[in-house]
């Protein structure tokens, strides 16, 4: 996926843009510190994370809250939006980012109790990492699932930088190829998972003439995903043009609702994983879709999905990450439903 | 609690669903590797998947195939079987795949050029079709191959036949 450093960037709005962001004081009670961003407010205690703007307040678990943020400052805004939960949220206009509350929840559009506003990305952004920063706890990792990592909870104490600035794995053309993205082993720091103890761990035969070295080229795959540290993170491991293979390994929830702007595939390379398909406007549920190993499936442009993990599962997302796509999209001329028969 | 990994093959997967509660099932090109392989005929390159140019095709490996080749990368990802892959540099690739032409194509014959090596992928296993070269898959038995490419001359396009339609 063309995400962070190298997302695809589309021409300014011209739209009145917000620009101010403020990192408040640290709390006395609670040891966290507060931020601003344009009239929004973020504030945690304890449990929960805060979100205020002039007409509102939510809240939400803030363990939800932090796994939410950290997909949307590791996938710089990602494609679409990107729903923390059925009320706060974030819309990537790539290049420019909608900070939302209520926008895509019809009791709240409907009321009039809606609020957005629009930042340049690379005002917005920071802000986010400031967030994570300060309000990740020593223990706790976002990426991890529920029962590979300590508590989110409590006072603050003490922070997880390494984890929260995980360099996502942006193969050029594939893994393994001299020159690109490693393979992963227990050497170098990626043991495999728990939940992948029978994945068979053989490399493929690989016969290069003298001088095609770097052209006869293989891997295991399965083996590589085995041993990815973080869930629903995807990775590019091979690429033909614009086209992304970005697998990754899911367990327990995706952590957003992703309401991509354009189609996106799912082949789900093992075990099961299970899709609640909601409306992106108004969140009013439209399928549930059931995917074990070998199902292919494509979400709509115009839904959000929520993914649910059992067990630790393979899925291989394919993305077309061409810098064309925004540009289709603003003239609606990308299309909704990727094939029709 | 011990874990056991479910990978599917072409003799035992167990297919999902799109469960409606108000959309069509046909929204989401709903479709299986495995099913796709074991009903089409071998090396039959069938899209499952479609992004604008770009398509993800299924081929059940069986026997040896035909030699192809293509003007960008391609990659092929063994879903189950063991697929030998036989590459060839070709003295002339433009001849077969014009630069800029889209999809594998055929050679119609032996490819001219220079060998450079082999390739035998088992499941889970992924591996590179350089572009400019020639390749073809060799399997002793059934298999199953997923390949990234781009939408070309070979591509079968059968999605009433393979996908989920109520």
């Amino acid at each position: 996926m063309a995400m962070s450093a190298d997302a695809p960037t589309a021409a300014p709005s011209g739209e009145a843009l917000v620009t101010h962001t403020e990192i408040g004081p640290i709390d006395n009670a609670t040891g966290y510190r507060s931020f601003t961003a344009g009239s929004f407010t973020f504030s945690r205690d304890e449990y929960f994370a805060r979100i205020s703007w002039p007409k509102g307040t939510h809240t939400m678990p803030v363990d939800a809250f932090l796994r939410a943020m950290m997909r949307d400052v590791a996938w710089g805004f990602f494609y679409g939006t990107v729903n923390f939960d059925d009320v706060v949220g974030t819309v990537n206009h790539y290049g420019e980012v909608t900070l939302f509350a209520g926008r895509y929840n019809d009791a709240y559009h409907d009321a009039g109790r809606d609020h957005e506003e629009r930042f340049p990305s690379e005002v917005l952004m920071p802000l986010f990492k400031a967030i994570m920063s300060d309000w990740t706890n020593q223990g706790f990792d976002p990426f991890a699932a529920p029962m590979e990592t300590g508590s989110a909870w409590g006072s603050k104490n003490g922070s997880n930088e390494d984890a929260i600035t995980r360099t996502r794995v942006s193969a050029k053309r594939m893994v393994g190829l001299p020159g690109d993205t490693p393979l992963r082993t227990d050497a170098n720091g990626f043991p495999a998972n728990r939940m992948f103890p029978d994945i068979d761990r053989s490399a493929p035969v690989i016969e290069a003439e003298p001088g095609f070295e770097g052209e006869v080229h293989a891997y295991n795959l399965f083996d590589y995903l085995s041993r990815s540290d973080v869930t629903w993170n995807p990775s590019v491991c091979s690429v033909v043009g614009e086209s992304l293979f970005c697998p990754t390994t899911e367990e327990f929830t995706l952590p957003v609702d992703h309401g991509n702007d354009r189609c996106e595939w799912f082949i789900t390379l093992s075990d099961e994983i299970d899709w609640e398909i909601k409306d992106k406007e108004s969140a009013k549920p439209r399928a549930t879709v059931v995917t074990r190993a070998g199902d292919v499936s494509c979400m709509p442009a115009d839904i959000r999905h929520k993914g649910f993990a059992k067990k630790r599962a393979m899925l291989l997302v394919w993305e077309n990450g061409s810098p064309m796509i925004p540009e289709l999209i603003a003239k609606g001329e990308a299309p909704i439903v990727a094939v029709t028969w | 609690m011990d874990y056991s990994t479910s990978l599917g093959s072409l003799t035992d997967y167990e297919k999902g669903k799109v469960i409606p509660i108000d959309d069509d099932p046909k929204n989401y090109v709903f479709s299986n590797v495995f099913e796709v392989a074991a009903t089409s005929r071998p090396y039959e390159r069938v899209a499952v998947a479609k992004n604008f140019e770009y398509v993800i095709e299924v081929a059940r490996a069986e026997g040896r195939s035909d030699w192809y080749t293509a003007a960008h990368d391609e990659f092929a990802l063994a879903m189950d079987g063991e697929v030998e892959i036989e590459l060839f540099k070709l003295d002339a690739p433009a001849a077969f795949a014009p630069e800029g032409s889209h999809g594998a194509r055929k050679l119609g014959g032996e490819p001219e050029g220079r060998r450079m090596g082999r390739i035998v992928l088992s499941r889970g296993h992924q591996g590179l079709l350089p572009r400019g070269a020639a390749y073809r898959f060799n399997a002793a038995s059934p298999g199953c191959l997923m390949i990234q490419t781009v939408e070309g001359p070979e591509t079968v396009q059968k999605w009433a036949e393979i996908c989920q339609n109520s």
